[in-house]
């Protein structure tokens, strides 16, 4: 029987590593991610969860120490947040290119300058290519679901990659909810033991971190993107035992209200909860609209996203990150590559906001769906909108 | 210095690469040729060798191989051709000679 407990996101994360029965934690507090370190090592200290916590001088040492465990065939996992994320880099892209299944939680946190602490996506952004798989949430209860699925399926012989959870910053890791957590033999049963064939040890000698060659790198590298985009069909069985054990049903790509709806509001992230009421809301008033949740956004689950906007005439796109001088926000640019060679592709709409915690609230959904609507009659030429700028006047967009 | 049942990196096909390009076979690295990157190769002069070993202990790819007799001489199929054996030479017996095109 699952129990029902109230917690913020953050401990939810922390609960889900516990039970996932990690080896080894390694990390270095930042906000908004510290109270998922701080209840880890709170467990460990007090004997509730048996493995090495690991408090490093930095997050390019909580990587590495990850690295270094997971090299062993120790479950790992590292969490961390904007700076954080950034000063380790580096060492994110070796995780994925060993093909070792880390976990990592992200608290989404702007980038400085200047500094915030606050919500917004362009950390997540600037790990778009380092080959993790890596999933968003909307509440509380995902923090802890899918952290969960990221042991289960990253550990998975089909799939051996890092998986990244990304929580939104302050919204979901310090805001407290009502949730399941489920009883230890379900979970028990849901991630099973996870034996690594590669590990270092004396008695099979491998070698992690070769020199790769002109004559090889580009074989290393097309096998790294096979397999990555090979793992999907595994990533769904994941969500699938996970609703026959749990009860509760993810997909990579979810919608809500879009049978009979026009426009399709896209989002990643908590505030899919928002749009929702929105869409509640307008739908009430006759508006047809629905909603498009991105649960996965590596590998990008490019089938069930064409299938969903089968069909639809617009898509209004809520980016929380620039791509400055590019071509609109980092999603919206995305999806229109994936739309670019269907017939009948729906328009793309793209708008930036909420940035550095920045509130995007009702009325600001309900601007964006109007707007798409208007220029998906009327046509329209910019890369994107962004959105309440103070100071500039709404609708104007920005042109390449 | 191929090893039976080895496949160099350059022999296998992407989808024969282990998982996360992880190496299983200890040592392995001392079967890819380095001797092409060269210009110059080592020539040891033995009249004038004193069997001291400094170019050996200094040779940065282990590329200088003591033999039976107490001389040194260069491993040609691993020597990169860097010089060193050759700058620290205390009798200036190894000299750096251009490599030409076979």
């Amino acid at each position: 029987m699952s129990k029902r407990v109230v917690l913020e996101a953050s401990h939810a994360v922390a609960e889900a590593v516990k039970m996932a029965d990690v080896d080894v934690v390694a990390a270095y507090p930042i906000t908004p991610q510290t109270h998922i370190p701080e209840r880890l090592a709170e467990m460990v200290a007090e004997g509730e969860l048996e493995a090495a916590y690991i408090p490093v001088e930095s997050e390019h040492s909580a990587m590495s120490c990850v690295l270094g465990s997971a090299a062993v065939g120790a479950r790992s996992f590292t969490t961390t947040a904007a700076q954080g994320l950034e000063l380790m880099h580096e060492a994110v892209y070796i995780a994925s290119s060993h093909r070792y299944p880390i976990v990592m939680a992200i608290c989404n946190r702007a980038l400085s300058a200047p500094i915030s602490i606050w919500c917004d996506h362009s950390d997540a952004m600037s790990c778009r290519d380092v080959g993790w798989i890596s999933v968003f949430c909307q509440n509380n209860q995902e923090a802890f679901d899918m952290t969960a699925w990221a042991f289960r399926v990253g550990e998975d012989p089909e799939v051996m990659f890092p998986v990244m959870v990304n929580l939104d910053g302050f919204t979901l890791s310090h805001v407290t909810e009502p949730l399941l957590l489920p009883d230890q033999k379900d979970v028990d049963r849901y991630i099973p033991k996870y034996s690594y064939r590669l590990a270092l040890n004396p008695d099979s000698p491998t070698s992690h971190g070769g020199f790769g060659l002109p004559d090889v790198y580009t074989e290393v590298k097309y096998a790294q993107e096979v397999a990555l985009r090979n793992s999907m069909p595994v990533l769904e069985k994941g969500w699938k035992e996970f609703e026959e054990i749990f009860g509760r049903s993810y997909n990579a790509i979810e919608t809500y209200k879009a049978e009979g709806a026009e426009t399709l509001i896209v989002t990643m992230g908590s505030l899919g909860e928002t749009a929702k009421m929105v869409v509640d809301g307008m739908r009430e008033n006759g508006v047809a609209v629905g909603h498009l949740n991105i649960r996965l956004w590596r590998p990008f689950p490019f089938a069930a996203f064409r299938q969903a906007v089968k069909g639809i005439k617009s898509l209004a796109v809520l980016d929380r990150a620039i791509s400055f001088g590019g071509p609109g926000g980092p999603v919206a640019s995305e999806l229109k590559a994936a739309l670019y060679d269907c017939e009948d592709r729906p328009k793309v709409m793209s708008f930036v906001g909420g940035l550095g915690g920045r509130e995007v609230d009702n009325p600001v959904f309900e601007y964006m769906v109007n707007r798409t609507m208007e220029v998906t009659a009327s046509g329209s030429d910019v890369l994107y909108e962004p959105l309440e700028v103070r100071g500039l006047e709404q609708g104007s967009g920005v042109r390449g | 210095m191929a090893m039976k049942g080895y496949k160099l990196p350059n022999e296998v096909p992407w989808n024969d690469i282990e998982l996360g390009a992880i190496v299983t076979e200890p040592g392995s690295a001392s079967f890819k040729r380095t001797g092409d990157w060269r210009t110059e190769h080592p020539v040891v002069h033995k009249e004038d060798c004193i069997k001291c070993g400094i170019c050996w202990l200094h040779c940065p790819d282990a590329a200088i191989i003591p033999q039976d007799d107490g001389y040194f001489e260069p491993d040609l199929f691993h020597c990169k051709g860097c010089g060193i054996c050759s700058a620290v030479c205390p009798k200036k017996c190894i000299t750096m000679e251009q490599e030409v095109e076979q």
